[in-house]
């Protein structure tokens, strides 16, 4: 499919290829694997994140791997750099994921300031992603909700930029609506809101504002019912692309009557 | 020979290469392999020694947002 055709059935495009959900799921903090593998079935995701860790040695053999249960033959497969304080753990880890992945180099890059508020540290961030843009990735690059720093880490060739709603499990929903919307404006590359959504509204205002998509991994797996909450942010998703392209009417300070003033009986 | 295997250190006899070690420790599945923070191609597991004083760290995909 052309971009071009893409753009008229409207799918995400990312890296040259084309999705159908605009919604991206990450599978931490799941009970188990098969609660992770329904709830990420229900959310309708195509693009789910994973992190890179030691493998346990001489533990249960026997358990099973999160590949097997979300599997790359199925999924787009999209390693983060979670856990990373600096650029050289995170660049180590896109090279390790990429070798794991049979070399597919997409990656979502994070590089983190502080463990209380889970801020990307941007001068680090930059660095990586300079590093890791040069070595043949395609970064997708999480960030605070700056449009200036959007801005660039689109120019210095970043596939996608993904601004914070709010802080990393925060649940807090989108803290600053107008910055997403100016990045929105300005950017020419896709603009996914990653980290800090709530509840299945949060998404949809994303969506309204103009966001190419949504990444979310604890609105999910900390509902009280994941499944479902994973179907309801499937739909918030989509009705926030439809109200987004529909356009929206102007708000006003006063009423607007809808039914006629003429014919009235009385 | 004795190597740094995922921070641990750790004593292995008859473990020359990469395979060698993978099979003993009966990891199978998608991983992927450094040492001495250098990554070694799946291709070269059947090839690559290990030598004492190794630092080897062996990751796979696990859950996360």
């Amino acid at each position: 499919m052309t971009e071009r055709q893409a753009e008229a059935d409207d799918k995400l495009v990312i890296a040259g290829k084309t999705y159908t959900s605009r919604l991206l799921v990450g599978t931490g903090k799941y009970k188990d694997l098969e609660e992770t593998g329904r709830a990420v079935a229900a959310s309708g995701a195509e693009i789910v994140t994973v992190a890179i860790r030691r493998s346990n040695i001489g533990q249960n053999k026997n358990e099973p791997n999160l590949l097997d249960v979300i599997s790359p033959a199925r999924y787009t497969i999209l390693p983060n750099t979670a856990g990373c304080y600096d650029a050289d753990s995170a660049i180590r880890t896109c090279q390790l994921a990429r070798e794991l992945l049979d070399g597919q180099a997409l990656v979502k890059l994070e590089v983190l300031g502080d463990p209380k508020t889970l801020y990307p540290d941007t001068p680090a961030t930059l660095l990586a992603a300079g590093k890791l843009i040069a070595d043949g990735f395609a970064v997708m690059v999480y960030t605070n909700d700056d449009p200036i720093m959007a801005k660039r880490f689109e120019e210095m060739g970043c596939i996608a930029v993904m601004p914070l709603a709010a802080p990393i499990g925060s649940g807090l929903g989108i803290r600053n609506p107008y910055n997403i919307r100016t990045i929105v404006e300005n950017a020419k590359v896709p603009i996914l809101v990653d980290a800090g959504v709530g509840t299945a509204s949060d998404a949809t205002i994303a969506m309204e504002l103009g966001c190419d998509g949504v990444l979310m991994n604890t609105a999910i797996a900390e509902a009280k019912n994941p499944v479902l909450m994973a179907s309801a942010m499937k739909k918030a998703v989509e009705s926030g692309r439809e109200a987004w392209l529909a356009g929206r009417m102007p708000r006003r300070a006063y009423a607007s009557a809808s039914s006629p003033i003429d014919g009235r009986f009385f | 020979m004795q190597i740094i295997l995922n921070g641990e250190t750790r004593s292995f006899e008859q473990i020359v290469t990469i395979q060698d070690l993978l099979n003993k420790l009966q990891l199978t599945g998608r991983l992927a392999v450094e040492v001495n923070q250098e990554i070694v191609p799946r291709s070269l597991f059947h090839t690559h020694e290990i030598r004492t004083g190794d630092t080897v760290e062996i990751v796979h995909a696990i859950g996360g947002g």
